[in-house]
């Protein structure tokens, strides 16, 4: 279907009926309503984690209520503003990840936060948005599928982020903010067999990096996650406590309030990275297949999205922050599952806390400026 | 702003190519969406079974609960040894990520000495997962209030209530009721882990440590539900433990104490013994310690100050002390010689003061000697030569009747060999003989030492409990027992053993026994001094050990002699004479001589005899 047909199909439909509410303020309803569910379901299962303290409940509404007016702020912009913005987002995230070994602030043995007076702030989380929009104004300005020239220039936009945030060091986050600048590429349609050799080299540098690049706490994840068993007390409890809570929680689970695991403290981190094992444990597989379902629906909306965005920049970005979401949904459920190593990745939109809440959402209102983008010829 | 390249682009074949990269990564979502749930699946139906049995592991636990150590009283119900409430500081080392700087914070807020820190290094390698595992023992209300304050930023620490072990007499009842401490590395391993689990103490000595089995009582067990701090949420069930037994000893605690406070400042002991049933009434070690300074272990510097002191408060010298008995064997002595047949009462020997064996020109001396220039009298028979605990009769008793005799005249009393008494490390004492002597020193006997033995000296030891023993032998005219202390355990009454009767004519035991109260009525006794308003009749010895050897013609003068070299003095007694029930053995380690003992035994019997706490005393059992 060619630009011009839509275009006069929805010109025709806009002047039949005038805009709903929703378009107005550049709502995606299908994507807003299982992101809604997707919070009020975190809010739940965020009493129990809390052992019923309207306190961390209040201040996670908090956190989706400023989430919510992110989104709607940034649904407000046009796609193209995004575009020509991209590179100069893309320099300042750069600037900030260099600052953060000279000024930086620790916690935990790493650098990884800014100051900026009253908040402190992580330059990576700008980076999980910078780095989709930049790989995509990339490929606004080249052909697509990528040639090999631009190919490799679009690499190195991935490259030199995620290696600064690596020496941080977060490996994890790094290689989360690599993967949606290589899903844009992926997107743009790069050759199966560029993808074929890039897989073979990471196999092969897997060897490598374990002895040369990975920190002693990097290999006991890995380690732990191959065998728990190994250090029950130490590096494995987390995984083991996490398993026997969603394993204990069954088909039906053992009801809201009165996962064991959870309210007797041997679930680590409950509100937080491990929320899933929580939600296991109370409301067992029938709730785990829910969240999956509601995740799903987002996925399928953002897709949906990408295919029927106005223009390249913008199906490569819907379906670049898309697969990112996804995979953070993924890493997380894994690794609380036992199937991955444990990396600092909350399960989105239902963890406690606000930055990824807020990362997260500004993902999803860019999504929403793509998808009630105005039907009309570019001038 | 569209570049001019943009222009070009073919909008059709690259949103086609997105739309292909799609489908595939929806593909790639839903074959990982599959492996997630077959994951979830797997953990939740596969293996939800072991996984819920994992879980209610995790938060049930089987946990001991230590029984009540068991009371020991007087016998007349008064507490020896309590049970007091008091705080220890845990640590749930799973909970703590960095242990040593934890022990290093709380060494700020508390009194770490090297003691708590081995006993937690020790029990921490037999802790199970999550169990909390002992720091200190016993805070004090100074260091509560500073732990508390802080619990909230120390992870892993826990206040946790204790009974602890409580001696309210101190000093008085140490070498008599022992005390406990906390279980070391050997008693770990010889002790059953099961019963003792959730204890921390163990019976170290005395009656503590002798009745340990009893005392204890048997270990009980709770299911609880904990939380992953190792805090008890409830109890689901639970198995009670059965207490220690009660222990209530023959012991009077008013004659303990009156014993302890005869004694003063004099170094030695009392034993007090009932002649009917061979119960301790007393037994006091002077200088004693504060058991309850071992109780949560005993710091490095009052334990030296213990060990190293001269006075060496740490030996039980009731028990453990052993001394040359002196002229205190010499009644039992001469009921051998009466009953070999050796001498009748009437016979005499003439006493000039000194005593030769034929064809030896040695000349063995009276202590009177020395006083007098001459003998007690021109002759001396029995009941004077024990009355003034005449040398000279006893050199040539002892002469006459040889030494091996002499020993087997002496052994049904129990000396030379260890009482049997409830109550660890006794010593056995020394009864020589020629046997004895080749077996010790491969030597021959020379007839020189046996006119030492007639008189208690040379190889002869004994502990003030066989002295106190014997007496009650003399007191029952032949009747013995093996002295205890502990008379009931629980409800229990425990029976006194008898053992085999010393064998002797009526006659001979009156003969020995009017000597022995001469010792104290008559004006020439060598106790007389306490025989002065006497309201009831006692029968005593006197006795005076050498503690350095004087040489023949030597003098011995006290004020020049190191207070170290001084003789030690004893009284034996029992009293009233005609239906005795009290025995007592007294000792004044360099008391210089019998003086410094007698009037300590002279205010043990009035303590007993005439003591407000006696007129209740009359039930037996």
């Amino acid at each position: 279907m060619a630009d011009y047909e839509r275009v006069l199909h929805d010109s025709h439909r806009d002047l039949a009926r005038g805009k709903t509410f929703a378009e107005r303020l550049h709502l995606d309803l299908m994507l807003l309503l299982p992101l809604l569910m997707l919070m009020v379901g975190g809010l739940v299962v965020l009493y129990s984690a809390s052992s019923a303290d309207w306190g961390t409940v209040g201040r996670q509404g908090r956190n989706q209520m400023v989430a919510l007016v992110a989104m709607l702020v940034v649904a407000q912009f046009r796609v193209e503003t995004y575009r020509r913005w991209a590179p100069i987002i893309y320099f300042l995230g750069l600037v900030l990840l260099v600052a953060v070994p000279l000024v930086g602030v620790g916690a935990k043995g790493a650098q990884r936060w800014l100051s900026l007076g009253v908040v402190r702030f992580q330059p990576s989380e700008l980076m999980k948005l910078a780095m989709p929009l930049m790989v995509a104004w990339w490929y606004s300005r080249y052909s697509i599928p990528p040639r090999p020239l631009p190919l490799l220039g679009s690499l190195l936009v991935v490259v030199l982020p995620a290696a600064l945030i690596v020496i941080q060091p977060d490996l994890g986050t790094s290689l989360l903010v690599a993967a949606s600048g290589l899903f844009v590429i992926f997107m743009a349609g790069v050759s199966w067999l560029y993808i074929a050799a890039a897989v073979v080299l990471f196999v092969a540098s897997v060897w490598p990096a374990w002895l040369f690049l990975m920190k002693d706490y990097q290999k006991q994840r890995v380690l732990t996650l191959l065998d728990p068993e190994s250090d029950k007390l130490g590096a494995g409890w987390n995984i083991i406590q996490s398993k026997t809570a969603i394993g204990s929680g069954g088909w039906q689970g053992k009801g809201w309030l009165s996962g064991t695991q959870s309210h007797l403290d041997f679930l680590p981190e409950s509100q937080t990275d491990f929320i899933i094992a929580v939600l296991a444990e109370e409301f067992g597989l029938r709730g785990v297949l829910i969240l999956l379902a509601l995740y799903l629906l987002v996925i399928v909306r953002g897709f949906w999205i990408s295919i029927n965005a106005q223009s390249s920049f913008g199906r490569l970005l819907a379906s670049a922050i898309t697969l990112t979401f996804f995979v953070y949904v993924f890493v997380n459920m894994g690794m609380v599952a036992g199937i991955l190593p444990v990396v600092g990745v909350p399960l989105p939109l239902v963890s406690f806390g606000g930055t990824s809440m807020v990362t997260l959402m500004l993902g999803f209102g860019i999504l929403m400026a793509i998808s009630t983008e105005k039907r009309v010829i570019k001038s | 702003m569209a570049s001019s390249r943009t222009a070009l682009r073919d909008t059709g074949r690259e949103a086609a190519i997105n739309a292909g990269r799609v489908a595939v990564a929806l593909f790639l979502v839903v074959i990982a969406l599959g492996v997630l749930s077959y994951r979830y699946y797997s953990l939740q139906i596969v293996e939800y079974e072991r996984f819920l049995t994992q879980s209610d592991r995790n938060r049930v636990r089987l946990e001991a609960i230590p029984p009540k150590r068991g009371l020991i009283l007087d016998r007349q119900g008064r507490l020896l040894a309590t049970n007091i409430p008091s705080h220890r500081l845990s640590i749930v080392i799973e909970r703590v990520s960095d242990l040593d700087a934890l022990i290093k914070d709380l060494g700020a807020l508390v009194e770490l000495d090297e003691n708590d820190l081995d006993s937690f290094n020790e029990r921490r390698n037999r802790r199970r997962p999550y169990a909390t595992v002992p720091l200190k023992l016993q805070l004090n209300d100074h260091e509560m209030a500073r732990v508390g304050v802080n619990l909230h930023q120390l992870p892993g620490v826990a206040i946790e209530a204790q009974l602890t072990r409580h001696y309210p007499h101190g000093d008085l009842l140490s070498h008599v009721v022992g005390y406990v401490g906390r279980i070391n590395e050997s008693e770990a391993s010889q002790i059953d882990e099961q019963s003792y689990r959730g204890t921390l103490h163990i019976g170290k000595v005395g009656v503590e440590k002798r009745y340990e089995s009893v005392l204890h009582g048997k270990v009980g067990y709770q299911n609880i539900e904990a939380n992953a701090h190792g805090r008890v949420l409830r109890v689901l069930d639970e198995e009670s433990p059965s207490d220690g037994a009660d222990l209530q000893l023959h012991l009077d605690l008013d004659l303990q104490r009156a014993a302890y406070d005869a004694l003063g400042d004099q170094r030695g002991a009392v034993v007090a013994i009932d002649p009917s049933n061979g119960g301790i009434l007393a037994l006091v070690s002077n200088p004693s310690f504060d058991g309850n300074l071992f109780v949560n272990g005993i710091s490095s510097k009052d334990y030296s100050a213990l060990r190293d002191s001269t006075d060496t408060p740490l030996l039980n010298r009731a028990v453990q002390g052993q001394y040359p008995p002196g002229s205190t064997v010499k009644p039992m002595i001469g009921l051998a010689g009466l009953e070999l047949g050796l001498v009748t009462p009437d016979t005499t020997v003439a006493d000039p003061g000194w005593y030769q064996l034929p064809g030896d020109s040695r000349r063995y001396r009276d202590w009177i000697l020395r006083i007098r220039g001459t003998g007690h009298a021109p002759n001396v028979d029995l009941r004077m030569a024990i009355a003034e605990s005449c040398d000279v009769y006893y050199y040539d008793l002892a002469r006459r009747m040889g030494i091996d005799d002499l020993a087997s005249s002496l052994e049904p009393y129990g000396f030379g060999v260890r009482s049997g008494l409830d109550i660890t490390s006794e010593q056995p004492g020394i009864l020589p003989s020629t046997r004895w002597k080749r077996s010790r020193f491969d030597k021959p006997w020379y007839p020189g030492e046996t006119l030492s033995a007639g008189i208690g000296q040379g190889y002869m030891l004994a502990t003030p409990l066989q002295l106190a023993q014997a007496t009650m032998v003399m007191a029952n005219r032949g009747d013995s027992f093996v002295p205890s202390i502990v008379r009931r355990i629980g409800d229990l009454p425990v029976e006194g053993v008898s053992r085999p009767k010393v064998m002797a004519s009526d006659d001979h035991w009156s003969a020995v026994i009017a000597g022995m109260m001469d010792v104290v009525h008559d004006r020439r006794g060598t106790a007389a001094a306490i025989g002065r308003n006497l309201p009831y009749t006692v029968a005593g010895k006197t006795g005076t050990s050498q503690v350095i050897g004087i040489a023949q013609d030597g003098v011995y003068d006290e004020d020049e002699i190191d207070e170290r070299h001084r003789n030690h003095g004893w009284f034996i007694a029992f009293a009233p004479v005609d239906q005795p029930r009290i025995a007592v053995a007294v000792l004044a380690e360099n008391g210089g001589g019998s003086s410094a003992a007698y009037p300590v035994a002279r205010k043990v019997m009035d303590a007993w005899l005439l003591g407000a706490s006696n007129a209740e005393e009359s039930d037996d059992g």
